[in-house]
């Protein structure tokens, strides 16, 4: 099958200058590729620092990338021409890991989602309307949140309006960057399964963006392990979970913190 | 052996503009013996950093604790006058924040910030104040505590600057350690590097700590009790390995049920629906009468809406508020 988002040899390097004037060069991406089929899951783990922010912020063409490409319905978006990269970006949504801090606080809920709706034109205000309910709807939020403001809102529900606003502009792919790392235990659990339903309804393609390994491997089809900028292995997640190859990957799963764990022996009180 | 510790019937409540007063803490007992790690477990709203800030008395000004007492180290400190207050915080009793990012001044060096926590409640010479710092930052940073210590904070890493805290935390020799949430914003080596960090200080010094987190799995391995907070009630106590392998409350089993246990699991679960509790833990959905976990509970019974339960012990110090074990 035809993937739907191919990366290849991705490079973003960024240059900054040190307090003595001489420049810094800091390779972020260090030719990065893989390639994620339509309506699966890429799961990008690695540890702070290993370039896997950068590559969302590539994708969705919030970064341009140094060289390498990024091939999206049969083109390549780093080289397109800004008006037709233009026509694709909405096709691939980025969600952030703190919604108090991605969503307008002093928008209310419909105006946060209705913006985007109104940025895609063509509607009619009651059909706008209507979306923007059926959208709220489909991430499990009420429609009489309608006029809070996102403060009002608990951290799950401000993270499913961040689902629903990028929804709206009925993307392909979702590039969920840390989305479920900021919120509570039981709240992680209801936002994956919504996830989950949504890939299943909507057909959806996620590059979930994680140092979260159990959680990767819960929504995963695929495994793609970064350290240094580079993609170090990658492969089915069951595979990469029973038969790490690389130390870095080894190291994560580790780290994985688990109920399960040793347990010390306890004081005498 | 005597407790560092005792918390009795703890109410904290906060007023909001108009409206009546909100209990962030009803009723929370609990003790903590020298060189323990008590974990507290709880989500958004279940008052676990009002538990932390009121163990201090640092509450905003919009908080009040109403009733109860802390003991510490045999003292009220409750009923402590606001001097004796100022020598405990800091030197005494520590916090380390959530936040290195945030808790740590931007503009000042690692060693200086260290240095200024020790200034403030030692009364030792500067140069021997200076040595201390030394001596304090070397035990967190054995490899590189010279760069560390002329460093910035945003020269530094998450997992470094969390030390820094800690560094700060621990240069008065305190007796106990409060951690409220101090790897949350961290990766999970990183994580787990900091638990290390936190074992070894509380051996090594003896040291009694409450580690507060919303994550269960930290715990494991770390803590040597477990208390479950649950809308400002300890839903459960108990030894860690007991709490954490086989959880008694409603609240308690569903929260473990609902974190993905992939790597236990022998057959594929990828992609399944994961076992959640409905709805939030935020304060406006708590119940006025009854269990508060009631309106969220898969186990909930006549009695449950009509008061609150009562603390029912199983044995080997694990208690639990739940009609199900008798209330």
């Amino acid at each position: 099958m035809q993937p739907l988002l191919r990366v290849e040899k991705l490079v973003k390097c960024y240059e900054r200058q040190n307090v003595f004037g001489s420049r810094e060069k800091l390779l972020a991406l260090d030719g990065v590729s893989f390639a994620v089929a339509q309506e699966t899951t890429l799961a990008v783990v690695g540890e702070s620092g290993s370039g896997k922010s950068t590559l969302g912020f590539c994708i969705s063409c919030l970064e341009i990338p140094t060289s390498g490409s990024i091939w999206f319905e049969g083109r390549d978006i780093v080289v397109l021409a800004e008006s037709e990269r233009r026509k694709l970006r909405p096709q691939i949504q980025l969600i952030f890991q703190d919604p108090s801090n991605s969503l307008n606080p002093r928008w209310s809920v419909e105006e946060i989602l209705l913006e985007p709706l109104n940025l895609k034109g063509k509607l009619k205000r009651e059909e706008t309307k209507q979306r923007a309910v059926a959208l709220m709807t489909q991430v499990g939020l009420s429609s009489d949140m309608f006029q809070r403001s996102p403060a009002q809102l608990s951290g799950g529900q401000r993270q499913r309006l961040a689902i629903a606003r990028a929804l709206a502009l009925e993307p392909r792919v979702l590039i969920l960057d840390e989305a479920l790392s900021a919120l509570d235990c039981s709240v992680q659990a209801q936002i994956a399964n919504l996830l989950i339903e949504l890939q299943r309804t909507l057909g959806m393609t996620y590059l979930f963006i994680t140092h979260d390994l159990a959680m990767a491997a819960h929504l995963a089809d695929e495994i793609a392990v970064m350290n240094r900028g580079r993609v170090v292995e990658q492969g089915p997640a069951q595979n990469i979970l029973r038969h790490p190859k690389e130390e870095i990957t080894r190291h994560l799963l580790a780290a994985i913190p688990s109920l399960d764990n040793a347990e010390r022996p306890p004081l005498e009180s | 052996m005597v407790p560092i510790l005792e918390v009795q019937d703890l109410h904290v409540s906060y007023r909001s503009s108009g409206e009546a007063s909100y209990a962030a803490l009803a009723g929370v007992n609990f003790h903590l013996m020298p060189n323990e790690i008590l974990g507290v477990l709880g989500e958004s709203g279940s008052g676990k950093s009002t538990l932390a800030t009121s163990l201090l008395k640092l509450l905003p000004s919009n908080g009040n604790i109403s009733r109860g007492s802390i003991l510490f180290e045999g003292k009220d400190l409750l009923c402590a006058p606001a001097g004796e207050l100022e020598q405990i915080r800091g030197k005494r009793i520590s916090l380390v924040y959530q936040e290195p990012s945030v808790a740590l001044h931007p503009a000042l060096r690692a060693s200086e910030q260290v240095f200024q926590v020790l200034a403030a409640h030692e009364s030792a010479g500067k140069s021997a104040l200076r040595q201390k710092t030394r001596q304090v930052l070397a035990s967190l940073f054995p490899k590189e505590a010279d760069r560390i210590s002329n460093s910035y904070p945003h020269q530094l890493s998450g997992g470094q600057r969390q030390r820094v805290l800690i560094a700060q935390a621990i240069a008065c020799g305190p007796s106990l350690l409060i951690a409220d949430e101090p790897t949350a914003s961290l990766d999970s080596t990183t994580q787990k590097e900091i638990l290390g960090v936190m074992r070894t200080l509380r051996d090594e010094l003896g040291l009694a700590m409450i580690f507060i987190t919303h994550n269960p799995a930290l715990l494991a391995g770390f803590a040597d009790r477990v208390l479950v907070l649950y809308g400002g009630r300890v839903a459960e106590l108990g030894l860690a390995r007991t709490v954490l392998s086989s959880p008694k409350h409603p609240y308690t089993r569903a929260l473990f049920q609902s974190m993905p246990q992939i790597l236990e699991n022998t057959r594929d679960t990828r992609k399944t629906k994961l076992p959640v509790i409905a709805g939030d833990s935020s304060a406006a959905q708590l119940p006025l009468e009854g269990c508060v976990f009631e309106p969220r509970c898969p186990d909930r019974m006549e009695d449950c809406r009509e008061r609150e339960p009562a603390v029912v012990n199983l044995g080997e110090s694990h208690t639990v508020s739940c009609f199900k074990y008798g209330g």
